[in-house]
């Protein structure tokens, strides 16, 4: 009998990473992707990728990056998966440098590395100035031999619907729409693997592509998988605000001297270029001596809010600051900065080198997914090699990988691990996957035709409900109403006043987004009908997040709540009894809020629960300390 | 400065439905492109006569200029729409979709040969499967990395083919899109194993031979990719394979 396919959703870096391994085991892939899957949004992610080579003498080690993989995500990951991730990284970009990817090279020939995301050693692969493309494209390549071998059936340009899952709540298949001829169609599989990526868009306005939604986390949260640390989402300080996204100005501009600031006085309307330095306000030179500009990200993000929104002082009246290169030598910045300023010169049409650049923090990356299992190796500390648990939802049968998932990055993510993180976990789901389906009695067989049919036949009257639906709401303008409100109430500092208010209002939007109308009511390409679909499960998924937020009462990584702030008493250090007794503090906070959020959804909303984070490998000691 | 944005676009209900021209205006506000226009109009889709009408149909994503979807013809020339902005454009600006790809609503186009092109000239590096085995690639000087990553960027736009000459719906021509691609895996020490099989390809009917070297493809490209001297040196690869293959026989 042929073996059943199974089906991967999903063709960025993480997708493409399960399919290959999976066919390499000889299972036949169903690929499923809104576009063709060249086009993912892992081709946006400029930085690198990071891996230990230690080829610049600095002894770099496995350890230094494990150690600053669970730091960087203020321990709030589970600490097997990440040893396993930073010691397959070497072998992955190994194999990743044989498929072909051009990685920047040194004089005699080999990967080059560099220094990247506040990291002390240069352990980050690079190609040019766009890592993520040069990944992708090599994934896409290799997939397509597969293709050619008749192993890999892509659906591109379909759109995933729902899982169909068994009487005991197995996942036996999907359905999916094609976006083209709004067909919806049940697809048999002996395991689903979710690589659907980031879910910005229930911001609004993102750094991330049009596409990334989290529609399918959110559907499948709806279907029964649990959702994990909603409320860890980051912001990337410097976003320069657009009407379609919010572009990414990299970090590299603060590193190289760019400063922030705005203008002293409120509302002050004068050209940039004419308010004299003495009348611009460098906050965060001033509240930050030690570090100025170049404070990490999370800081950055929430010290402009504050100068905005608390002060008043925005530019204009507006969510803007200035980041300030115009006092640096054009020389030095093109060769420094080229490619980051060509960007800005293409997309905002005024040269960064003769008038400072208007920013804000942009929603960037969700550290918090669908919550994933991992097998333990008692014997090495690390996730098991292969295993059916590891990337395992909590529904039989279903996987998830990349940025869906809840692995890896705790309560931040450091720079240059998310590339690391969507291909590694790509390769551990696959294996899995395939591990599943050998090892299971169930997995490999169909269901009854009727079991299917019933699934696409609820679907697709999901689909009649909402084109013959008469309302009187839009579902691009719902869109941006809930964006609006996200990145107001459940942005980069959190109240709880305001959680409760947004969770009151998502849910008047949650009812509105029933009530739609849509403008185009064919059965032809209409993308109207797919992005009302889309727009009710950010909604769902928004208030998961706002949720989360709204219960963990403390600050950990990307989540902070000025009343929960354990502020470091200044000028205390190690042994003052004031730093004792913050310490005491910081740790009573730990034994309270070191744990997991556990989604579980119902029709009341969202229920949490919590669950021990595996700390097995370093626990924390200390506070961290950036004076 | 103009007060509102104007807009003419070339719509088509489906593949087989005719053609035809629909205006819109909005208010004008600084820093939009064509795709944040266009999402504008889908939330507001009322044309310049004040009717209602179905929001139009594109393909847009990473709206950085590096994933491929958004291309289509601003102003009569091929590019990224999201990468066009307002500002720069005069009015009213014209969108219309590809013409060498099949229609399939409004502004979008069927691309799927480019993806075909790709698999037909086995464009990957062949590798023994992705286990690590604890080797790198062949080193590769960074001067040759350097070309190399030139070509690696094409984000299969379908700008250069929309302007050449050659490449038609009714003619079989590869187009230069793959070509570079030939070109960038022939040249991996790897990559280069395929060599033959990819010269074969190239040497058929639809193949390099098809070029009619009008460069057209080269000054369109939105990542100056220099397809015109990859085309130049797997001319020279192809005579060489023919000659080899003479010998061989
Ligand atoms: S040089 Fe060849 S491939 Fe390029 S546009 Fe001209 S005919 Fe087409
Ligand atoms: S070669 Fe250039 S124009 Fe042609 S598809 Fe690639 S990126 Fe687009
Ligand atoms: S949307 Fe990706 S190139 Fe324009």
């Amino acid at each position: 009998m042929a073996k059943q396919p199974i089906a991967v959703i999903g063709g960025g870096l993480g997708g493409l990473w399960a399919t290959l391994r999976i066919v390499e085991d000889g299972f036949p892939v169903n690929l499923f992707s809104l576009f063709p899957v060249k086009r993912s949004h892992s081709c946006c992610a400029q930085g690198g990728i990071n891996a230990v080579l230690d080829i610049k003498g600095q002894d770099d080690s496995v350890w230094q990056h494990i150690v600053d993989t669970i730091k960087g995500g203020d321990y709030l990951a589970d600490q097997p998966p990440i040893k396993s991730l930073c010691e397959g990284a070497p072998g992955l970009i190994r194999t990743f440098d044989r498929m072909g990817v051009t990685f920047s090279r040194t004089p005699e020939g080999i990967m080059d590395q560099r220094l990247f995301g506040g990291v002390k050693n240069r352990r980050t692969c690079f190609a040019g100035a766009t890592t993520g493309q040069q990944l992708l494209y090599a994934v896409d390549e290799q997939v397509r031999a597969h293709e050619a071998k008749g192993m890999v059936t892509k659906y591109e340009f379909w759109d995933f619907l729902s899982l169909v899952l068994d009487d005991e709540g197995d996942c036996r298949g999907l359905t999916a729409m094609d976006l083209n001829s709004m067909e919806v169609r049940a697809f048999p599989a002996g395991a689903v693997v979710l690589a659907t990526g980031g879910l910005a868009l229930t911001y609004g306005r993102s750094t991330m592509s049009s596409n990334s939604t989290g529609a399918p986390a959110s559907q499948v949260y709806q279907q029964g998988a649990k959702f994990a640390n909603g409320e860890f989402i980051q912001f990337h300080p410097t976003g320069i605000p657009g009407h379609d996204k919010n572009r990414l100005m990299s970090e590299a501009c603060r590193g190289e001297g760019g400063r922030i600031w705005v203008p002293k006085k409120a509302g002050d309307t004068r050209d940039p270029l004419e308010i004299p330095e003495k009348e611009r306000f460098y906050f965060l030179e001033e509240w930050y001596p030690a570090y100025g500009n170049t404070v990490p990200r999370d800081v950055a993000s929430r010290e402009v809010c504050r100068v905005v929104r608390h002060m008043g002082l925005g530019i204009g009246g507006k969510d803007l600051v200035y980041l300030d290169l115009t006092h640096l030598p054009r020389d030095f910045l093109e060769t420094r900065l080229g490619g980051i300023l060509e960007m800005y010169r293409t997309f905002v049409g005024e040269d960064p080198c003769e008038r400072p650049m208007a920013i804000f923090p942009a929603t960037h990356y969700s550290m918090g997914g669908l919550w994933v299992d991992f097998e333990k190796d008692e014997r090495t500390g690390a996730m098991a090699s292969v295993s059916p648990k590891n990337h395992a939802t909590s529904i039989p049968g279903l996987y998830a990988c990349g940025e869906c998932d809840f692995a890896y990055h705790g309560a931040n993510r450091l720079g240059a691990n998310s590339l690391l993180s969507a291909s590694f976990s790509g390769r551990v789901a696959g294996d899995a996957a395939v591990a599943y389906v050998k090892n299971f009695a169930k997995g490999g067989q169909e269901l009854s035709e009727s079991d299917y049919e019933s699934e696409r036949k609820r679907q697709d009257g999901i689909n009649r409900t909402i084109i013959a639906s008469d309302g009187n709401e839009n579902t691009f303008a719902l869109h941006h109403e809930t964006g609006d409100l996200m990145r107001e109430l459940v942005f980069v500092e959190r109240s709880n006043d305001g959680l409760d208010r947004s969770l009151d209002e998502l849910a008047k939007l949650k009812e509105r987004s029933r009530n739609i109308s849509l403008d185009d009511k064919g059965s032809w390409a209409n993308q109207s009908l797919a992005w009302a679909r889309q727009v009710q499960d950010m909604i769902v998924l928004a208030e998961v997040i706002a949720k989360c937020a709204r219960q963990r009462d403390e600050c950990r990584g990307s989540h902070y709540k000025a009343e929960f702030e354990l502020k470091i008493p200044e000028g205390k250090f190690e042994g003052d009894p004031e730093y004792d007794e913050y310490k005491a503090q910081w740790k009573t906070n730990n034994d309270k809020w070191l744990k997991h959020t556990i989604v579980t959804h119902s029709e009341d909303g969202p229920q949490i629960e919590y669950k021990p984070v595996d700390t097995s490998i370093l626990a924390p000691e200390k506070p961290r300390d950036y004076r | 400065m103009a007060k509102e944005i104007h807009v003419r676009i070339k719509r088509q209900a489906g593949p087989d439905a005719k053609s035809y021209w629909e205006e819109f205006k909005m208010p004008y506000e600084s820093g939009h492109n064509c795709v944040s226009v266009l999402m504008y109009l889908r939330e507001h889709p009322v044309n310049a006569k004040g009717e209602k009408v179905e929001p139009v149909v594109w393909e847009s994503n990473c709206m950085e200029e590096v994933c491929g979807a958004c291309a289509m013809i601003v102003n009569g020339t091929p590019r990224q729409a999201c990468a066009a902005l307002i500002d720069e454009l005069q009015q009213p600006i014209v969108l219309e979709p590809l013409t060498k790809f099949p229609i399939v609503r409004d502004l979008q186009v069927d691309r799927q040969a480019m993806f075909d092109a790709l698999l037909a000239v086995k464009a990957w590096v062949p590798i023994d499967g992705t286990q690590d085995i604890h080797r790198h690639a062949p080193l590769i000087s960074p001067k040759e990395q350097d070309i190399r990553y030139l070509f690696s960027r094409c984000m299969s736009c379908g700008c250069c083919l929309e302007v050449c000459p050659q490449y038609r719906k009714d003619a079989r021509f590869i187009g230069p899109a793959a070509l570079g691609q030939v070109r960038l895996h022939n040249s991996h020490p790897t990559g280069g194993f395929f060599k033959e099989d990819r010269l074969h390809v190239l040497m058929e009917p639809g193949g390099i031979a098809d070029c009619g070297n009008a460069q057209n493809c080269v000054k369109i490209c939105p990542k100056d990719i220099p397809l015109t001297s990859a085309i130049g040196e797997l001319g020279r690869q192809t005579t060489i394979q023919w000659l080899r293959d003479l010998f061989v026989k």
